[in-house]
């Protein structure tokens, strides 16, 4: 059902910053402060008091105690869940991935419960007081710390994204899959770690000046191994101990792991227990034969660390229905692997006309931010697409731009533009354009 | 001589003194080199690393349809786990297929991933005998190796990939 447009059409028009009725959110900015006074008055004249027969059954009872744990309310919960992909089975339980639901969050950092996981074996029990972590190869003193030692260090806490460099791939598929934001994009997410940096322990072996790479291996039972240039890894790696406050999750890590902040997920070795320096990569199974990225020539890029610029739209996105006209606050998340984001655009006419959204603060380097864009939907099929633009100066690709610049089947590094369509019952699904 | 030893050991005292004030923490504790050989497990191209030991594509057999192919099949042809078999010359085409034949860079780096990651139900379970023989079997599957070759630390960084020049570094692209 429609209403009249002639009471807001010359608002529309005063605020349009693109077609199909994207608006300038100052618009309702300058709304609100008058309905708040409005309010005010309402107050002051008096409603009834909500007591009696007029009083929620909650408010007429004692609450539940304090307890030594939370969780969401059991009325939030069904939805708070990560997506399990376990794409070999029961032949192999603890390979596959889990998906952040991030079109049910807002903000910019993930609960750590809803951290996006990728295990290429399964998540190990790690006793702390058994896990060591040594530093070996072209250093002066290999050295081993336990777990004790490392908890000794001071501290730094680095606020990133972590993004599974095949987040995405049900993007890079020949039909769009009729799937929610997260099932796609949620192979990211965003935390504040707490570590040592990694400089600061290669400097107390003594890196050897012939040195240039590093080896970082996990405990789990895939002894997991990334080959990560030194360069990166006397910059801004972490130590990590700690995820949100709390110590890094068994999921991703406990009792330390490495956080590699802008490089592609599995770099940051979740488990680690070995350092070593050397003068070349390994080529690794898992930097070989997984994660390079084919042409069409048929030649793969190796070593492909840095994460794209990338935003998603997450309200609304695929799965969700708009259930009338009107107005709707359009939100989504950009990131980028390589710095701070400085622009998202979004359109709601498939790419034809364009308005900035608004970044929400903060806005930090390799980091989720959050952006939002002011909606007058009109009731009719439409097409949203948000662009993102980091301070490198990087702007998203179309789907068939990314499409045609790899060779068939590429299902890493993926960030192309997400398209959601909205047809003229509200429905909101994946869509390629 | 002896108050030029004193002073001098006097000097090393203070230096060491205010060493260990400006460079704390240093909680690390010297590695062994026994400590390093357990853990270090890593095999670089170069084959440096690689163990005492052999096998061939023969003893190979055994181990694979043993341990392997229950998930890669019988003949290497994958299901429900990766394809090892076939594809070479396929990457430029419209249905590229990455195999161990087809895409794998480097013959070291099948010993590497099945002895840290294989079989996956119980990695780390194999000897560095049957690592080798399985290694093998692998490469004779894509008709790398002959059936009877030994590949042993010597012969197995020599083995040269179909895809070895397959690769582009982009690791200074930041």
């Amino acid at each position: 059902m429609k209403r009249k447009p002639n009471r807001i059409a010359s608002q529309l028009k005063a605020g349009r910053v693109a077609a199909n009725g994207l608006i300038d959110r100052r618009v309702f900015l300058q709304r609100g402060a008058a309905t708040g006074l409005a309010l005010a008055g309402g107050i002051a004249s008096g409603y009834a008091a909500n007591i009696g027969d007029n009083a929620k059954p909650w408010q007429k009872t004692i609450g539940a105690p304090m307890s030594a744990g939370g969780s969401p309310s059991r009325f939030a919960q069904e939805k708070l869940k990560r997506g399990v992909l376990q794409p070999y089975g029961e032949i192999a339980p603890g390979s596959g991935a889990s998906m952040t639901p991030i079109h049910e969050l807002h903000g910019t950092i993930t609960p750590n419960g809803l951290h996006f996981e990728r295990h290429h074996n399964g998540v190990p029990d790690i006793d702390p007081a058994q896990h060591k972590l040594t530093i070996h190869g072209l250093v002066k003193r290999p050295l081993v710390f336990d777990m004790e030692a490392l908890m000794r260090y001071p501290m730094v806490n680095r606020i990133c994204f972590i993004e599974c460099s095949g987040n995405s791939f049900f993007n890079t598929f020949a039909k769009p899959r009729p799937l929610p934001a997260g099932m796609i994009h949620g192979l990211v997410s965003c935390t504040e770690w707490t570590g040592i940096p990694l400089s600061v322990l290669l400097d107390e072996a003594g890196v050897d000046a012939k040195a240039k790479w590093i080896l970082a291996e996990g405990a789990d039972a895939a002894t997991m191994g990334r080959s990560i240039p030194l360069s990166k890894a006397l910059d801004d790696v972490i130590v990590a101990l700690y995820q949100n406050g709390e110590p890094v999750r068994p999921e991703q890590g406990y009792p330390v792991r490495l956080v590699i902040p802008g490089f592609e997920g599995n770099t940051s070795i979740k488990w680690l227990h070995r350092i070593k320096v050397t003068d070349r990569p390994l080529h690794a199974r898992d930097e070989t034969s997984h994660y390079t990225d084919l042409l069409p020539d048929g030649k793969a890029e190796q070593f492909t660390f840095v994460m794209g610029v990338k935003s998603v739209i997450t309200r609304p996105s695929g799965g969700m229905t708009i259930w009338r006209d009107g107005f709707y606050e359009i939100s989504g998340l950009a990131w980028s692997g390589a710095s701070k984001i400085r622009r998202v655009e979004v359109s709601a006419d498939g790419g034809k006309t364009w308005g900035d959204a608004y970044l929400h603060g903060p806005i930090l380097d390799k980091s989720l931010t959050r952006f939002s864009m002011a909606w007058h939907w009109n009731g009719e099929p439409v097409q949203l697409q948000s662009r993102a633009t980091d301070e490198k100066g990087r702007v998203q690709m179309t789907h068939g731009q990314w499409m045609a610049k790899y060779g068939a089947g590429q299902r890493y590094h993926y960030n192309a533009m997400q398209t959601w369509a909205v047809n003229e019952h509200g429905e909101v699904s994946n869509a390629y354009l | 001589m002896r108050i030029f030893e004193s002073a001098t050991l006097l000097l090393l005292i203070v230096l060491n003194a205010n060493y260990a004030i400006a460079d704390e923490p240093r909680l690390g504790r010297p590695a062994t080199a026994e400590e390093i050989a357990v853990i270090d497990i890593s095999i670089p191209p170069s084959g440096k690393g690689l163990p005492a030991g052999s096998g061939n594509a023969v003893a190979g057999e055994d181990v694979y349809a043993q341990k392997c192919a229950s998930c890669h099949a019988v003949d290497g042809t994958g299901k429900p786990a990766d394809k090892l078999v076939g594809g070479i010359g396929s990457l430029d085409s419209a249905k590229p297929v990455k195999t161990v034949g087809s895409f794998w860079p480097y013959a070291t780096t099948l010993f590497d991933y099945i002895r840290r990651s294989m079989p996956l139900n119980a990695p780390m379970t194999l000897t560095d005998d049957e690592t080798y023989a399985v290694t093998a079997y692998v490469l004779f599957l894509n008709d790398i190796v002959s059936k009877e070759q030994s590949v042993n630390a010597k012969s197995l960084p020599r083995v040269r990939m179909p895809n070895r020049n397959g690769f582009v570094d982009m690791s200074g692209v930041r």
